[in-house]
């Protein structure tokens, strides 16, 4: 390895953090990973108002799941999906967009180098701004219960463990579809086409033939949640389809599968950056 | 180490567009000017050169690299291209130093190149203000200020006097030659042509993506065997004088100043021309000058291309 890339990469993460953390139009997906916080807290203020005689909080047991539900139908599937699509899309396409990519081809940087420092930079603000988020949710979730039944659940129930497994999980998703969004970014001029095609091939994922069930980000992230959500009989079709998971397969499994997706993901972008064009009349 | 810019049968074509056609060409050192108007195939040449765009068909070699070796390229190629568009939010200084960043360079060395370049594009006073805010003259120059802030041995500057006002202009022009004098490349497109008549050791003709001709502008000329050469010859007795031309059979044409004070004489063969006058000279018509009057770029362009194309 060039002892260069290190500080090079090094360069273009800090030149890129700034640009996502503080770019007015990334503000949405401040927002997105926000909402579930805010209707948790509102959950959890709500229960605290009404407490008293005649009306207990519910219990922790109900509030996982219900957690477990949010976190896999909107957090996982939908925030942290738009968000990477904002943020990893943004890393080449939108500077395409902007005029302003050639600010990096014009250095003495590998241009294998300069996207492995932009899916760096991209990593670490999707992960900073989603981890955040998930640990705020819990936040709120358990804020309403006393501390005796709070620490009941963490260490002598399996807290701890569901904590690192969201949190672990956030990670993963961002890494997944952070890869997915930077390959399209450079295979694709539309953002919509694409991001429309994953999600609905990440929606019928269940549904899909076992080989192509492993070519997608939230096969590997179900097996990974830790509380799976029951099918009730009376539940939608639909809502069935995105909660089951007919082949669940092991932790380990899982993030070795996810790491071979990325990483095959990441080799169809380095090959398709070394062949990019600066023809910004086009774009 | 080859010290030549070579394009071996070069073409690029955008889709069915064709950008530039079959250009060779061997590019020395000093100042080498691209001349032709717009959509001529100047800035097609300039991204191919550095990269940002691939040949369609043939090998482009700068310095004894190719322009996919980005590593090894842009240490010693600076560019200064005509897009305006700017890393967002960032002020001059913190866009120079953040391209010197990527170098490797520590924090230190970035800073003291950073603000040596800042202080030859004349932007110390304006380099902690943002870009955004910058006019046109002034991201022009910060642009200039990011090419050279390495030290390269090669500039490449996609019309880098537009925008600047005449002070700077002479300035920066003074800047190009000297870094030719340090035997650098200083290759500049510009449809400006009596600017590249000052600036430029060679220019490349451009016209519709094809090199119409290249080299140094008074070979060039010399080489144009269809347009006769118009030399102006400053005298007292310019009549007198005009009748010894007409016994010359390369002399197609003499014609008398409208001050009465000189002669514009059209010749097939300037040898001859210079050879027969030398004896003319001798006989005392009291000659103060002689000059050739269209062996600049602009005379150039229009016999090669057409009089349109030089004003488009």
């Amino acid at each position: 390895m060039n002892p260069l890339w290190i500080p090079q990469i090094r360069a273009i993460v800090q030149l890129e953090l700034k640009k996502t953390f503080f770019a007015r139009r990334g503000l949405w997906i401040y927002f997105l990973a926000l909402a579930p916080v805010a209707l948790f807290s509102v959950h959890t203020l709500v229960e605290l108002r009404l407490q008293g005689p005649g009306h207990n909080v519910s219990g922790i047991g109900q509030d996982t799941l219900v957690f477990a539900g949010v976190f896999q139908f909107f957090f996982v599937r939908l925030a942290i999906f738009f968000g990477c699509l904002g943020i990893f899309m943004n890393l080449i396409r939108g500077e395409m967009l902007d005029k302003s990519l050639h600010f990096y081809l014009l250095a003495p940087v590998r241009r294998e180098v300069m996207l492995a420092g932009k899916f760096l930079a991209g990593l670490l603000a999707s992960v900073v701004i989603f981890t955040m988020s998930t640990a705020l949710q819990l936040l709120a979730v358990l804020w309403k219960f006393d501390s005796t039944t709070v620490s009941h659940f963490l260490y002598q129930g399996n807290g701890v463990s569901q904590i690192g497994s969201y949190l672990l999980v956030t990670v993963l998703a961002c890494m997944g579809y952070g890869s997915i969004f930077l390959a399209a970014g450079l295979l694709f001029r539309n953002p919509i086409v694409p991001a429309a095609a994953i999600l609905i091939w990440e929606a019928v994922n269940p549904v899909l033939p076992s080989v192509l069930k492993k070519i997608s980000v939230i096969y590997y992230l179900k097996s990974l949640c830790p509380v799976s959500i029951p099918i009730e009989p009376g539940m939608a079709p639909l809502l069935a389809l995105l909660v089951s998971n007919a082949e669940p397969i092991s932790g380990y499994l899982a993030i070795c599968g996810l790491l071979l997706l990325l990483l095959a993901l990441m080799a169809v972008s380095m090959r398709s950056v070394r062949r990019l064009e600066i023809n910004y009349t086009t774009e | 180490m080859n010290k030549e810019i070579v394009f071996d049968d070069v073409s690029k074509f955008y889709g069915d567009v064709l950008g530039v056609n079959r250009v060779s060409l061997s590019v020395p050192p000093g100042i080498t000017s691209l001349v032709g108007p717009n959509g001529s195939g100047k800035t097609t040449l300039m991204n191919l050169m550095t990269g940002l765009i691939q040949p369609s068909r043939g090998r482009i070699r700068i310095l004894d690299m190719t322009p996919d070796e980005p590593e090894k390229l842009f240490r010693l190629v600076g560019y200064s291209s005509q897009f305006d568009s700017f890393p967002r939010g960032l002020t001059g200084y913190q866009f120079v130093h953040s391209y010197l960043r990527l170098f490797g360079f520590d924090r230190a060395t970035c800073d003291e190149y950073a603000w040596r370049a800042i202080d030859r594009a004349g932007l110390r006073e304006a380099a902690h203000r943002k870009i955004g805010g910058y006019s046109k003259g002034m991201r022009q120059r910060i642009r200039l200020a990011q090419a050279i802030a390495h030290n390269p041995r090669v500039l490449i500057l996609d019309e880098p006097l537009n925008g600047l006002d005449p002070l700077v202009r002479a300035e920066t022009i003074a800047m190009f030659r000297s870094f030719a004098k340090e035997g650098c490349h200083v290759i500049l497109s510009s449809h400006v042509l009596h600017e590249v008549d000052i600036i430029s050791d060679q220019v490349i003709l451009m016209s519709g993506g094809y090199v119409v001709a290249e080299g140094n502008i008074q070979e060039v000329r010399s080489e144009i065997h269809d347009q006769p050469m118009q030399i102006l010859i400053r005298c007292a007795r310019p009549s007198e004088l005009a009748s010894r031309f007409f016994h010359d059979e390369h002399v197609v044409e003499v014609r008398l100043h409208h001050d009465r004070r000189g002669l514009l004489v059209k010749t097939t063969d300037p040898e001859r021309f210079y050879l027969s006058f030398n004896a003319i000279a001798l006989d005392g018509l009291g000659i103060e000058s002689v000059s050739p009057v269209d062996d600049d770029v602009n005379s150039v362009y229009e016999y090669l291309v057409g009089s349109d194309e030089v004003t488009r």
